[in-house]
C-alpha cells in the first residue's frame, strides 16, 4: 500500500458568480521516499488539492478519497487531523515571511513545533534539536541564530528556516507548496538541495507544487499535469518530457524559452486558460488545443493509459499509440511550418 | 550585433557610436534610521560603478538576483532616478545632469515597461486613455488623432482596438502587459528599458509576449535592455548579457560565448544554479551551489564583492578590484570579465578551494554536502 492514495478528488467552491470546480478527478498514489510534483499554471487547482487534504480549504465541498497511511484524511475528525498535519504532513509555502510569526524568535517557534507535537521532549532539548535542524538546512552559525526574528533572515534563508520547522518532526510527507518560486536561482538551488538532502536521510515523501518545468526536471520521480482543474497527464519524469502525449504538456514545453537563441520563435499555446465556473462537459483544453476535433468538444476525457504504460495516462481523445501519436505530431509541425512560410 | 566597439572603446563616430553609453554610474540610496543612531549617514550602495554600452537595434540583457542593482540601473537609464556619480550618454549627449524640463522631450527617446501588470497601470482610468497618456503630456494631435493612434497600437501589440473603453481590470496579466508595451510605444521610442517584463506570467502567455517584443523589435527597429532574473528567457532574446552583482558588472559578453565560455566564477554559479527543463541534462551537469547570502549593499566586501561567496577566492581577491577587461586571449573583442582568476571551460569549480581568509562559511557548507 502507498503512503497516500488519492481517489477522484474533487473540489469546488459556491461563490456568488457560480460553483467554481476548482479539482475534477484527482487520482494519484505516492510511496515513501518519492517525490510527486503537481505543475500547473494560475489557477490550475494545484495548490487547492494538497489544501483540501490537510483540512485547509475552507469553505471548500470535497468529495472522493484520500488515504493517508490507512485513514481517510476527508472523513477525518478535526481531533485526528489536528495529530497527522503538522506532525505526519509537513508543509511549506510560497512565502516564508508570512508563514512565520513576525513577533516570536524563530528559534522559540521551532521549539514550539517539536513541543506541540511531543510534551516528552523537554525545552532544552528542543532548543538543541532547533539549532541542529537550523545547521542542517545550511544556517551559519545556527546556534546563535535561534534567538533571532524572522525578519533578521533573508528570503532564501527564511524558507530553510521554514522547511527546518516542517522537518523538525521528521514527518512522512511534506507538501511544498512552489517553495522556492519567490527565491533567486541561486538560493533555490541551495533550498532544493536541503530538500533532497533532508528527503534522503528521513525518507520522506514530497508533493512538490510548482509551475517551474525546470525545477520539476531535477526534483521528481513522478509528475501530475493539471488544467483547469483536470489532470491532463501523468507520467514518469523522463517519459513527460521525453514522451508526452498530452497536447497541453506539449504546449507548455514548447513555450519554453529552450536553447534555441534569438532569432527562433517560441511556440506559445494560443489563447488564455478557461473560467473554473461551471465548466462545459468538454475537453477543457480543446478551445486552445491544436489537434481539437469534433469529439473534444461533445466529451470530457478521463486519464486513461497511453503508449502501453500503466504508468503513464493522459486525458485526451488523441490515438493511444505512440507511432500514430507520433505521426500526428510531425504532421501538426509540418503544417505550421507551412502557415508560417508566407508571412 | 557583431560590431567590435568594447565597453572601452571610446572617439568612435557615426553609426558604430552606441546609442546609449554608460560610465562609472552610481547610484546610492541613503539608509534612513542609521543617521539617527550613529551619527553618520549610511548609504545603500546599489548601483556602484557601472560602464556599458547599448548598440543600436541590440538587446542587452541585464541578469543578477535580487539586490543586485538591476533594477535601480534600470531607473537610472531611464533617468526615474538622478545618479550619484557617472554619466549617461544618449546619442553622444551626456544625459545625467539634464534638468527635469531639459529632459523632457529626450523621455521619447527611453521608454519603459514595468513588472507588475497590476500595479503599473492606473485601474480608474479606460486603456484608450492610458495608451494615450503620452500624447496628451508631450501635446501630440488632436483628440481623433489620438484615438485613432491608440487604436493603431492596441493592434501592433495584439489587442483588439474595439476594447478601447475598457478597464484594466477587464484585462487578463498577458494582456496587461500588452497594455503597457503599447504605451511604452506610443512616442516611438528609440530604446526600450524592459524591467522584468514577463516574470509575473504563466509559461505560455510569457511566451506570447517575448514573441510579440521580438516582433517588434524587428518591425520598428528597437534597442532593448533587458532586464529579468531568469536565465532562459534572457538567453533566448538578447545579443549580449550583462552579469550583475551587489551593484557592479561581473562579466559581460555575447549571449553564446557567455553560456559556453563564462570566465567569471559568479557566472558560472548562476548558470549552473538554473534548472534545466530536461531531466537529462540536468542529471549531467555540475551543480556549483554557492554558499551563504548575498552581502548587504550598505558595506559591500572589499576587493571582488564576490570573493566572500567564491569558491576559488584568493588571498588578492579581497584586496584588489578587478576591472572589467578582456580575461583571455581566446574570448572575443566583446567579452569582458571583472575577475582576478577568470575560469578555463574545462575547470570545475566544484573541486576549487578557496585561501581567502574571512570565508570561514564554506567550512559550514560541509553539513550542506556542499556541491552536489
Amino acid at each position: 500500500m502507498s503512503l497516500l492514495e488519492i481517489r477522484d478528488l474533487e473540489v469546488s467552491f459556491n461563490t456568488p458568480d457560480g460553483v467554481v470546480r476548482a479539482v475534477r478527478g484527482l487520482s494519484f498514489d505516492l510511496d515513501r521516499g518519492k517525490t510527486l510534483a503537481i505543475v500547473g499554471e494560475s489557477g490550475s487547482g494545484k495548490s487547492v488539492s494538497t489544501q483540501s487534504l490537510t483540512g485547509l480549504s475552507r469553505g471548500a465541498h470535497v468529495t472522493g478519497s484520500a488515504t493517508f497511511d490507512g485513514i481517510d484524511l476527508l472523513t477525518a475528525d478535526e481531533h485526528q487531523l489536528r495529530g497527522i498535519r503538522g506532525a505526519r504532513i509537513g508543509m511549506i509555502f510560497q512565502d516564508p515571511l508570512s508563514s512565520l510569526h513576525p513577533y516570536y524568535r524563530v528559534g522559540w517557534q521551532i521549539v514550539e513545533m517539536i513541543r506541540a507535537h511531543d510534551r516528552s521532549v523537554s525545552k532544552r532539548a528542543a532548543r538543541d534539536r532547533a539549532a541542529q535542524l537550523l545547521s542542517m538546512v545550511g544556517i551559519p552559525h545556527a546556534k546563535d541564530r535561534i534567538g533571532d526574528f524572522p525578519h533578521q533572515f533573508s528570503g532564501g534563508m527564511r524558507q530553510r528556516v521554514m522547511i527546518a520547522m516542517a522537518m523538525s518532526v521528521e514527518p512522512d510527507l511534506l507538501i511544498a507548496d512552489e517553495p522556492t518560486t519567490a527565491l533567486d536561482v541561486t538560493v533555490q538551488a541551495q533550498v532544493l538541495a536541503v530538500m533532497r538532502k533532508l528527503q534522503d536521510e528521513m525518507g520522506t515523501a514530497i508533493i512538490l507544487i510548482t509551475h517551474d518545468l525546470g525545477v520539476v526536471a531535477e526534483m521528481s520521480d513522478e509528475i501530475v499535469v493539471m488544467y483547469a482543474g483536470q489532470v491532463m497527464e501523468r507520467a514518469s519524469r523522463r517519459d513527460l518530457f521525453y514522451r508526452h502525449h498530452h497536447p497541453y504538456t506539449e504546449g507548455l514545453l514548447a513555450s519554453l524559452p529552450a536553447q534555441g537563441g534569438k532569432g527562433t520563435r517560441l511556440s506559445p499555446i494560443k489563447g488564455t486558460p478557461p473560467s473554473s465556473i461551471n465548466p462545459p462537459d468538454r475537453c477543457p483544453f480543446a478551445p486552445r488545443c491544436p489537434y481539437a476535433f469534433d469529439k473534444c468538444w461533445r466529451e470530457n476525457p478521463l486519464p486513461r493509459v497511453v503508449f502501453g504504460d500503466p504508468s503513464h495516462q493522459s486525458a485526451c481523445w488523441l490515438s493511444t499509440d505512440e507511432a500514430t501519436r507520433r505521426e500526428e505530431r510531425a504532421r501538426m509541425v509540418a503544417s505550421k511550418l507551412s502557415a508560417e512560410e508566407p508571412a | 550585433m557583431t560590431r567590435t566597439t568594447t565597453a572601452e572603446g571610446q572617439g568612435n563616430t557615426g553609426s558604430d557610436e552606441p546609442l546609449l553609453r554608460l560610465r562609472g554610474v552610481k547610484k546610492h540610496f541613503p539608509v534612513q534610521s542609521s543617521a539617527l543612531i550613529r551619527g553618520e549617514q549610511e548609504y545603500v550602495h546599489a548601483v556602484d560603478g557601472v560602464d556599458l554600452d547599448v548598440r543600436r537595434g541590440e538587446t542587452l540583457g541585464l541578469v543578477g538576483e535580487t539586490g543586485c542593482g538591476k533594477s535601480t540601473l534600470a531607473r537610472c537609464i531611464a533617468r526615474l532616478y538622478d545618479l550619484t556619480e557617472g554619466t549617461i550618454e544618449l546619442d553622444g549627449r551626456d544625459i545625467s545632469t539634464l534638468s527635469r524640463r531639459e529632459m523632457r522631450p529626450l523621455r521619447r527617446e527611453i521608454q519603459m515597461i514595468f513588472q507588475d501588470p497590476y500595479g503599473s497601470l492606473n485601474p480608474r482610468r479606460r486603456v484608450g486613455s492610458i495608451i494615450g497618456e503620452p500624447f496628451a503630456i508631450h501635446d501630440i494631435g488632436s483628440r481623433r488623432e489620438r484615438k485613432k493612434q491608440v487604436q493603431e497600437l492596441m493592434e501592433l501589440v495584439g489587442l483588439n482596438p474595439e476594447h478601447y473603453n475598457r478597464f484594466p481590470a477587464d484585462f487578463s496579466g498577458g494582456q496587461r502587459q500588452r497594455i503597457g508595451a503599447a504605451r511604452a510605444l506610443a512616442l516611438k521610442p528609440k530604446m526600450l528599458v524592459c524591467d522584468e517584463p514577463v516574470s509575473a506570467l504563466d509559461v505560455s502567455i510569457q511566451a506570447q509576449l517575448i514573441n510579440l517584443l521580438a516582433d517588434l523589435q524587428d518591425e520598428l527597429g528597437l534597442t532593448y535592455v533587458f532586464i529579468t532574473h531568469d536565465l532562459s528567457v534572457v538567453r533566448h532574446i538578447s545579443d549580449r548579457i550583462a552579469v550583475m552583482y551587489l551593484g557592479k558588472v561581473m562579466e559581460v559578453a555575447p549571449v553564446e560565448e557567455l553560456f559556453e565560455t563564462s570566465r567569471h566564477p559568479y557566472t558560472r554559479a548562476l548558470l549552473s544554479a538554473l534548472p534545466l527543463p530536461d531531466p537529462d541534462l540536468a542529471d549531467r551537469r555540475e551543480q556549483i551551489i554557492l554558499v551563504g547570502d548575498m552581502p548587504t549593499p550598505v558595506h559591500p566586501p572589499s576587493g571582488c564583492r564576490f570573493h566572500t561567496r567564491c569558491p576559488k577566492a584568493q588571498p588578492d581577491c579581497a584586496e584588489v578590484v578587478p576591472p572589467l577587461e578582456k580575461a583571455k586571449d581566446d574570448d572575443s573583442a566583446d567579452h569582458l570579465t571583472a575577475c582576478l582568476y577568470p575560469m578555463d571551460p574545462d575547470e570545475r569549480l566544484s573541486r576549487a578551494r578557496a585561501t581567502v581568509a574571512d570565508s570561514e562559511i564554506v567550512a559550514d557548507d560541509s553539513a550542506l554536502g556542499g556541491v552536489s
